[in-house]
């Protein structure tokens, strides 16, 4: 196969082409709730206003689970953590770049967003995914 | 305020991999059974409803096409692994409204026999990527964006426990299911009736981190029915019955209050919370009257946290009372004397039921050989994900 000739996040609140990868959620403007995903009014106060939000890069883990046998067969184990990112808004994702096992989780240790290739399409079109790794630069708030 | 209802008949099928009987077969046999128990025919039910999670729709009707055409108002509900409670509720409720003073509740599941729809896990090559769904995802993101699975989101619920309370481990987790499978081995209706030692749990076959698959429910079949009655209609009725009854002294449902994590990630503490201390008011008891629980032990991470969560043990505290075995059946508080999911079985939509079948039979002190002597007062709790909670507390007849 050729070399990817486009790019595509695998979902649409990764945003690859504006600086750093990124997320982009939803802000209610009455109370301040952040969601990464689309509401029709908040579901904290019921507020109509809903403004983009670019979200911060850093968070920190809150909690995990290493999939094993429950894991996608082309997939393999994985690591699942919920990281809440310094803005308060909440993540689900995987943690990257450390071996499948309980011990390789910190939850002391700052992370942030990094991309990889997921696959690619018959077009040679590229998903890029998103997830978290221990942030070496250790910029998250504590 | 309207009068208590009361529970005059209960019935549920053993759990089993029930490969030769069908959703409607194991239905019926709990809803005759509940019907036989209360000395009470299909006639004389004023409403219905019936709980399942994968049977299709009007599957209720179905039901009475099997025990009784009698032209009565039947709710289908469906609440995940809360359906069995909402239909206890839905009957409840037209009883508390004045609008019946007689009916049958019911939850089934088959699971065996037709592969529940689970989703699909699609390889991440080929075609072409279109973004798809309110996320615009453009390939399924289970195993790319964490889990959204059941067992992976209660693995993750007890991580974070454990990430917040010193003492609280693979082992506290483990040891809940080496009690569960203690317990079951009373229990001739649940679907896994051995022992596993606290080694063989830990040393098992990883599912999600940490629970093993013996920390895990497995996929069982059953039924469980309860026919439910006004406290005005009760007074009329045999003493034998009325001996037998047992009240409904609090029935509480909430769902899912807004908290930033929810959305991300299924809160099953903050409505289980809400749910207990209603009850609790409702009931005018509080955790130490009890005794006995039934909770929604899905998974072993599950039920430590709902010790917290229901205030059977300190704040805190979950990991230090499985230690000293609180929730043993010979501990303070005895909780899922059944086996509970993990080893009872976990049929879906069964489950809310099943659950106030097992405290009604130990506050009838007829629960044989896992008898709790002298039970008085019981609770039973039931959460499905997304989320539906229900609680509800039961208490045996005065002189009874």
């Amino acid at each position: 196969m050729s070399e990817p000739t486009a790019t595509i996040p695998v979902v649409d609140y990764l945003v690859l082409d504006d600086g750093p990868a990124h997320l982009v959620g939803n802000r209610c403007e009455d109370c301040g709730a952040t969601f990464l995903d689309r509401h029709n009014a908040c579901p904290n106060c019921g507020g109509r206003r809903i403004e983009r939000a670019r979200l911060p890069e850093t968070g920190r883990i809150e909690s995990y689970t290493v999939l094993v046998r429950g894991a996608p067969k082309h997939i393999g184990p994985f690591v699942s953590v919920l990281v809440r990112l310094d803005d308060g808004t909440y993540v689900k994702a995987n943690l990257i770049d450390v071996d499948p096992v309980a011990d390789a989780v910190d939850t002391d240790r700052p992370v942030r967003i990094v991309t990889y290739p997921v696959g690619t399409d018959d077009s040679g079109t590229e998903a890029i995914a998103f997830g978290f790794a221990y942030d070496t630069e250790g910029s998250a708030q504590p | 305020m309207s009068e208590d209802v009361w529970i005059i008949g209960a019935s549920m099928t053993p759990i089993r991999r029930h490969r030769d009987r069908d959703a409607l077969d194991l239905s019926a046999e709990a809803c005759l059974g509940a019907l036989d128990d209360a000395g009470m025919s299909i006639r004389d039910m004023g409403v219905m409803a019936v709980g399942t999670q994968f049977e299709p729709y009007t599957f209720g009707q179905q039901v009475q096409k099997q025990i009784g055409q009698t032209g009565i108002p039947l709710y289908n509900v469906h609440n995940a692994c809360a359906t069995g409670a909402t239909a206890v509720r839905s009957v409840l409720m037209e009883i508390k409204a004045g609008e019946a003073d007689l009916g049958l509740a019911l939850g089934v599941e088959q699971m065996t026999a037709g592969s529940p729809p689970y989703r699909s896990m699609k390889p991440a090559e080929g075609n072409e990527f279109t973004a798809e769904g309110r996320d615009g995802h453009v390939m399924p993101t289970e195993g790319i964006l964490g889990t959204g699975q059941m067992f992976g989101v209660f693995a993750q619920t007890g991580m974070d426990y454990a990430r917040q309370h010193d003492g609280v481990g693979f082992e506290q987790f483990a040891k809940v299911a080496e009690k569960n499978h203690a317990h079951s081995t009373l229990n001739p209706l649940a679907q896994y009736q051995r022992p596993y030692s606290l080694e063989e749990i830990m040393s098992a076959e990883m599912l999600a981190y940490p629970n093993t698959l013996p920390m895990s429910c497995p996929t069982g079949d059953g039924a469980a029915a309860v026919v439910l009655v006004s406290e005005e209609r009760l007074r009329t009725l045999d003493p034998e019955v009325r001996r037998r009854a047992v009240k409904i002294s609090a029935s509480v449902m909430t769902s899912d209050p807004y908290d930033p994590s929810g959305l991300a990630h299924p809160d099953v503490n903050t409505l289980t919370r809400l749910a207990a201390d209603q009850a609790y008011e409702r009931a005018g008891i509080g955790p130490e009257d009890l005794d006995l629980v039934e909770l929604h032990d899905c998974f072993a991470t599950a039920e430590l946290v709902h010790y917290d969560n229901l205030r059977l043990c300190e704040p805190g505290g979950a990991g230090e009372w499985i230690d000293r075995r609180g929730p043993w059946r010979d501990g303070e508080l005895p909780v899922n004397v059944s086996g509970g999911l993990i080893s009872k079985g976990h049929p879906i939509g069964a489950t809310g039921v099943a659950n106030i079948y097992e405290v009604t039979t130990h506050l009838r002190g007829e629960a044989g050989d896992r008898q709790i002597e002298g039970a008085r007062v019981g609770m039973t709790h039931v959460i499905g994900l997304g989320s539906a909670c229900a609680v509800h507390i039961l208490e045996r007849a005065a002189g009874g």
